[in-house]
């Protein structure tokens, strides 16, 4: 069992006895007050989002499911499509379940899928993937200072923002649980 | 390797960070208060049923420095401040950290509505103008700030009314989810008279003994800064404590060591008012910044 303490996002949880994933978390609590853990749950079977609020003391039931490992194969109009490389079994996500973890996929990128009965239902990504900056603004000469920074756009269309003298062209490393830069990436 | 980035791009708030509390010590040193530094490694709190300490051997990091700061009172010091590092634990959200920074200021012979013109002041001061935006949202500094009793609070924006949310237990939800997010963000807002349950170290109202003398100030949508006239009647204090503790206990929490000098002490201490104040909630609103992560070095996870 999970209690509030554990709680936070991508924490999969049984619901009235569906599997739910927490989108969105946070901790909120008057100073001198009961805390409040408030979250933003998809139910992973039927997709939909909701709000709800626990308070401590309370306990959940983890969503026990399979994972397994899949490699990437590519997207058509069934969605996203993955790979069992032991058993070739294929399945594909939508673009919904997927979320911003679609920005992170590259061709043959191996992942794990969270399967309830034949469905996949989620991913887990590697911590970090590598992609090639396509659009950034130049570089402004004489802008040295470490922690400056600019939006920069990479080959999937995702949009972050990255320290100044990260160039087009350049690949870097992309943290997938935050969505941040990390690196740049010797070639 | 690269220089970490994500940290060294942190510099432009941190700079913010360093003048405001700069700015801080020099409006309570120009009134003639005195800064003090209390040990943060303690051997007992206040006991609060929702607050836990962390253990540091076989004492605990605080939670405030309260319980210090006003035997230095008893012994007679005047006005006083202190800027803080203190520790709750299991505390982590987007305005949460399990350590962060807190502002506390006493004044011997006043009550907490003087305290309310203190924050007025130092906002003014810290802000430099009285138009601020956060978050998109304009916030008018201009003085005086708006006052809300809590009951009258409960009335306009709650679903129920308060004397049903206190006998249901659900007091502390219903300002968390109701009225919090109702206030208007376009001005500062002093929410004050708390029921006499919800205040174990302010003195109650001696005109009306329902309600204690506390306040609360909410800006930009957060709670900022808490504060009371300080109860000095040591019988009292160590009753609420004992009621506190025993709450704690019956919620399975683990038992607290009594505060045993400060409730000898208290017998001396001055009619006072007192407060604490977030200090990296106010960096969050005078940098514009939505996430408490982003006004500190390193958070936990960092580390």
């Amino acid at each position: 069992m999970y209690t509030c303490s554990d709680l936070k996002k991508g924490l999969k949880l049984l619901i009235d006895g569906d599997p739910h994933v927490i989108v969105q978390f946070d901790f909120s609590k008057p100073g001198k007050g009961q805390a409040l853990y408030r979250c933003k749950l998809r139910n992973m079977i039927t997709g939909s989002l909701f709000d709800r609020t626990y308070r401590s003391g309370e306990s959940f039931e983890p969503a026990s499911l399979e994972e397994r490992d899949m490699q990437y194969l590519y997207q058509d109009e069934t969605g996203y499509v993955f790979m069992d490389q032991k058993t070739y079994e294929q399945v594909a996500l939508s673009e919904e379940t997927l979320g911003d973890d679609k920005y992170f996929l590259v061709d043959n990128m191996e992942v794990k899928i969270l399967m309830y009965g034949d469905t996949g239902i989620g991913i887990t990504l590697p911590n970090f993937v590598n992609l090639r900056v396509t659009q950034s603004d130049p570089w402004v000469k004489g802008d040295t200072a470490a922690g400056n920074n600019k939006p920069a756009t990479v080959e999937t269309g995702y949009t972050l923002q990255v320290p100044s003298f990260v160039e087009e062209g350049t690949l870097i490393q992309i943290d997938t649980r935050t969505g941040e830069y990390a690196t740049r990436v010797k070639e | 390797m690269e220089p970490n980035w994500q940290l060294a791009r942190k510099r432009p708030t941190l700079e913010k960070r360093a003048r405001i509390v700069q700015a801080i010590r020099a409006f309570f040193i120009d009134q003639g208060f005195l800064e003090v530094e209390t040990p943060q490694r303690i051997p007992a709190n206040a006991p609060e049923l929702y607050i836990d300490a962390v253990p540091s051997g076989d004492w605990f990091l605080q939670t405030s420095p309260e319980l210090a700061m006003k035997r230095l009172l008893a012994a007679g010091y005047g006005n006083i401040f202190q800027i803080s590092h203190c520790w709750r634990q299991g505390e982590r959200g987007s305005r949460h950290l399990p350590e962060y920074c807190m502002l506390e200021w006493y004044r011997p012979q006043v009550d907490y509505r003087h305290l309310m013109d203190d924050c007025e002041a130092l906002l003014l001061l810290l802000a430099q103008t009285p138009k601020i935006s956060y978050q998109g949202q304009d916030i008018d500094l201009s003085r005086p700030w708006p006052r809300l009793r809590v009951e009258e609070a409960f009335k306009r924006y709650a679903s129920c009314p308060l004397d049903v949310a206190l006998a249901e237990n659900r007091f502390d939800e219903l300002i968390s989810l109701e009225i919090e997010p109702r206030l208007a963000v376009e001005r500062p807002t002093f929410l004050y008279e708390y029921p006499a349950s919800q205040a174990s170290l302010a003195r109650l109202n001696p005109a009306n003994p329902a309600v204690a003398e506390r306040f609360e100030l909410y800006l930009g949508g957060m709670e900022l800064a808490n504060a009371f006239s300080e109860l000095i009647n040591a019988q009292e204090q160590a009753e609420r404590f004992q009621n506190e503790e025993t709450q704690r206990r019956k919620a399975g929490k683990s038992p607290y060591p009594e505060a045993t000098p400060f409730l000898t002490e208290l017998i001396t201490m001055p009619p006072a008012a007192g407060i604490a104040l977030g200090v990296d909630r106010l960096i969050m609103l005078l940098s514009d910044t939505a996430q408490i992560d982003d006004v500190v070095t390193f958070t936990p996870e960092l580390l």
